[in-house]
């Protein structure tokens, strides 16, 4: 009776990643719905051209480098490493903050040059750039909690789970809002130009 | 093995070793009030939860258009009562046209949203998915029961939104800005507009969280031999429901998220080139209002599908069961439902055919709208061909699965009418189109929900509702509904606009008195016998005839395989094998066999 059940369920999925795999899709419907509304804006009247923040260069080459210490944490965890994983994803954690900053520092670079992205006088063409972003950036804390939450299970003397779900269920949710990021960056460095 | 771990990981603190938990399905669960019945995370609670603050919204948001139906009916008389009940807002008992104006934006948003999305597949998604596919539970009952918890808050924002001094927003459910974007528009864009937003994004989380579960859950947790094209056309319905959710709702909320910038934070996202009266021109410019409409609708039509879906599928499982006959077409059933969930995503912007869309654009989703018409007469013929020379027990379920199929045929013929932008012209935003709707979404919808309840109550309670209430609401909702609706295409046709506060100034309209007395009178009597309803309802929890036999309707599908009350885990032992699709009624001479019963060696192939 075990022995049917577990090897049914080792061909499948498991539920939790196959609904975060479906609420992936789910933003990805709403990012499609935000991109597709800049599009639509930006053949309109009274549309302002101005340059990327070169900050943002910075802040993806960060986000790149997440994505690797996600995916060396996740092979640290399956070694059972778990020195080198809290390590790891103590460093991924504060690259997100750092992420975070970085993008915020782009905003602050907008206003600076005088492009204004909330408020009276603002032009649809910045605000996007700032909504959307900051969206992102949701997402981005959203993973930078949950990995706090992972890191205090790992010090946690008291249970040992040796589920590697958890792990990776993080690593294709990092590795997703990344490539998310990726994507929104060429949309805005090719269609705004 | 994960059936069992999701479940007592999460109900019961107890270690439960595996092989036992396969062995023994008989749990002494210790359940307090609170987990029982409050934060329940067991699906056919939580399906009850949902279904009943479904019906406390429904009551509400049809009493609102009772309201709404006075003032149309009676635009000159006095009601005192209702300055008693409304205070200010319907000054010497007459409802102010604030108070109008709001009262049909709630009753929209509260009907769409919280009855006939919510209270539809919040209910049955959630009672049907794990009992039908032979599941113990959700793929995850905590967010299962977050789902639940966030609609309630969404529910309590959006009735606190009716107490505050400026009123519940007035500017119509689909929230178009700048009457939502700007506070200084109209007194219900006020604090009214901020927390009809915030009830929206919750609602929009409630769903979210709902339908990753259903799909999921569909997907991963069927039990052995429950193939995809064995599974009941019911789950079919609901995952293709979920689907649309998920990928629609998230579009809404960025359309949302926008807005919020426009009104707090002096964004021109919506807003370009306004002035208003005593508040003067506003500084915002560049932004366009077709752009939210393209992201609502862009929801908005799907949704319409998200509550019509459902409703087709209890209204297939009811019409097989109870004509003891194989349900017609079962993959044209399911290719239709494909189909028309993949239209669903192309036709939004013929809400949109007077908005300043390019007309050559608006050619486009004429034809792919009128492409709908072939999966829903594909639909439509095979309910038909499922009842012809089959052998009817009139229940009330399957007067309501036949009532709904005539309410989705004559509502569905005036979607023709509407879909060709040249004739949409004359019909955009007249009582033609009120008509259309309430009919094919509402009124269908409804029905399919009463369907579902009147069939499966007694899985839910273990108790029948009285049959003589039921026909009686049966036969005045049916007649009442189409002597409410019907009239409203003349009106639509002489171009009668919707949402006004008073027709009887209009020389054009001064014909339609009587008529709108007419529909309101009915209108009040249907209200009444949905108290009726009401009344069976919650009388037969308590007081109905006791359900003896576990499979009362004689079906084939799985829930009737479980205890009369089943427990948190639905199947006492092992969950049942499945050898065979679910509409097996009437075949080799048995009247019908059940989904576990195998295939035998003689038996005729269906």
């Amino acid at each position: 009776m075990m022995a049917t059940l577990s090897r049914e369920q080792k061909n499948k999925i498991h539920p939790y990643k196959f609904i975060l795999l479906i609420a992936i899709g789910s933003i990805v419907m709403m990012f499609a719905g935000f991109t597709s509304a800049y599009v639509v804006k930006s053949n309109q009247s009274n549309w302002l051209q101005f340059s990327m923040p070169p900050v943002f260069w910075y802040s993806t080459i960060v986000m790149l480098i997440s994505s690797l210490t996600i995916y060396l944490a996740e092979k640290a965890f399956k070694a059972r490493e778990m020195a080198r994983y809290r390590v790891l994803i103590t460093i991924t954690a504060i690259l997100g903050l750092v992420f975070m900053l970085l993008q915020w520092f782009g905003f602050s670079y907008l206003e600076e040059h005088g492009v204004q992205i909330i408020g009276s006088g603002s032009n649809p063409a910045a605000s996007f750039i700032g909504v959307i972003t900051g969206v992102h950036m949701l997402h981005v804390l959203g993973g930078v909690v949950a990995l706090l939450i992972m890191f205090f299970k790992a010090f946690s003397s008291r249970r040992k789970s040796y589920s590697g779900v958890p792990i990776d269920m993080m690593n294709i949710y990092w590795h997703f809002v990344d490539g998310l990021w990726i994507y929104l960056f060429i949309f805005f460095l090719y269609v705004s130009s | 093995m994960s059936n069992e771990a999701i479940l007592h990981g999460q109900t019961t603190g107890h270690a439960h070793d595996a092989d036992h938990g396969a062995l023994d399905g008989h749990h002494h669960h210790h359940e307090s009030f609170i987990t029982k019945y409050i934060f329940s995370q067991d699906h056919k609670m939580i399906a009850k939860q949902f279904l009943i603050t479904g019906m406390v919204w429904a009551i509400l948001g049809g009493l609102m258009s009772v309201l709404f139906r006075l003032q149309l009916g009676y635009p000159d008389q006095s009601f005192p009562i209702l300055e008693s009940l409304l205070g200010k807002w319907a000054k010497g008992g007459i409802i102010q046209a604030d108070a109008y104006y709001a009262l049909v934006t709630m009753h929209g948003t509260v009907l769409v949203f919280f009855v006939l999305t919510a209270g539809l597949s919040g209910t049955f998604a959630n009672f049907l998915i794990p009992l039908q596919i032979g599941a113990r539970d959700m793929a995850s009952p905590f967010m299962n029961m977050l789902s639940y918890w966030f609609f309630f808050a969404a529910g309590i924002v959006m009735l606190s939104s009716l107490f505050v001094e400026t009123g519940p927003f007035s500017g119509g459910w689909t929230a178009y800005p700048p009457l939502s974007a700007l506070g200084s528009a109209s007194p219900g864009s006020k604090t009214g507009m901020d927390l009809w937003i915030i009830s929206m994004a919750l609602f929009v989380v409630s769903s979210l969280l709902g339908g990753l579960n259903y799909i999921a859950t569909i997907l991963n947790m069927r039990t052995k031999g429950m193939s995809m094209t064995r599974l009941p056309l019911t789950i079919w319905a609901l995952f293709f429901t979920a689907v649309l959710g998920v990928l629609s709702f998230p579009v809404l909320l960025s359309g949302f998220i926008l807005l919020i910038f426009d009104r707090n934070f002096g964004t021109s996202f919506y807003l370009s080139d306004i002035f208003i009266n005593g508040v003067g021109a506003l500084p915002n410019e560049g932004g366009s209002a077709i752009l939210y409409q393209h992201l609502f609708w862009f929801l908005g039509h799907p949704e319409v599908y998200i509550i019509i879906l459902p409703a087709m599928g209890i209204a297939s499982e009811v019409m097989s069961i109870n004509a003891r006959k194989p349900i017609f077409g079962y993959m044209a059933m399911l290719g239709s439902l494909f189909a028309i969930a993949i239209l669903s995503f192309l036709v939004w912007a013929h809400h949109m055919f007077v908005s300043g869309l390019n007309p050559f654009l608006g050619s486009f989703f004429v034809l792919l709208t009128l492409l709908i018409a072939v999966p829903s007469a594909i639909k439509v013929f095979n309910w038909l061909t499922t009842l012809w020379r089959g052998n009817i027990r009139f229940t009330p379920a399957m007067l309501y699965a036949i009532g709904f199929v005539s309410m989705f045929i004559s509502g569905g013929l005036t979607g023709i009418f509407l879909g060709n932008s040249a004739l949409d012209i004359h019909l955009h935003d007249t009582y033609f189109i009120v008509a259309h709707f309430h009919i094919v979404m509402g009124v269908a919808g409804m029905f399919g929900m009463f369907a579902g309840i009147y069939h499966w109550y007694p899985k839910m309670y273990g108790r029948y509702l009285n049959n003589t209430l039921a026909y009686i609401h049966f036969w005045i909702t049916m007649v009442g509904a189409y002597l409410i609706f019907w009239p409203m295409h003349y009106q639509g046709l002489a171009g009668m606009p919707r949402r006004y506060y008073d027709y009887s100034v209009w020389e054009s309209f001064k014909q339609f008195t009587d008529l709108n007395r007419f529909i309101t009178t009915v209108a009040m009597i249907v209200f009444a016998t949905q108290l009726l309803f009401l009344f069976n309802f919650f009388y037969s929890i308590f007081k109905g005839r006791k359900v003896k036999s576990q499979n009362p309707w004689g079906a084939n599908t799985l829930e009737w395989t479980t205890p009369i009350n089943p427990g948190h885990g639905n199947w006492e032992g092992e969950i049942p094998e499945v050898h065979r699709w679910p509409y097996d009624y009437g075949k080799d001479g048995h009247d019908f066999i059940a989904q576990t019963v195998p295939v035998g060696a003689s038996e005729s192939k269906h």
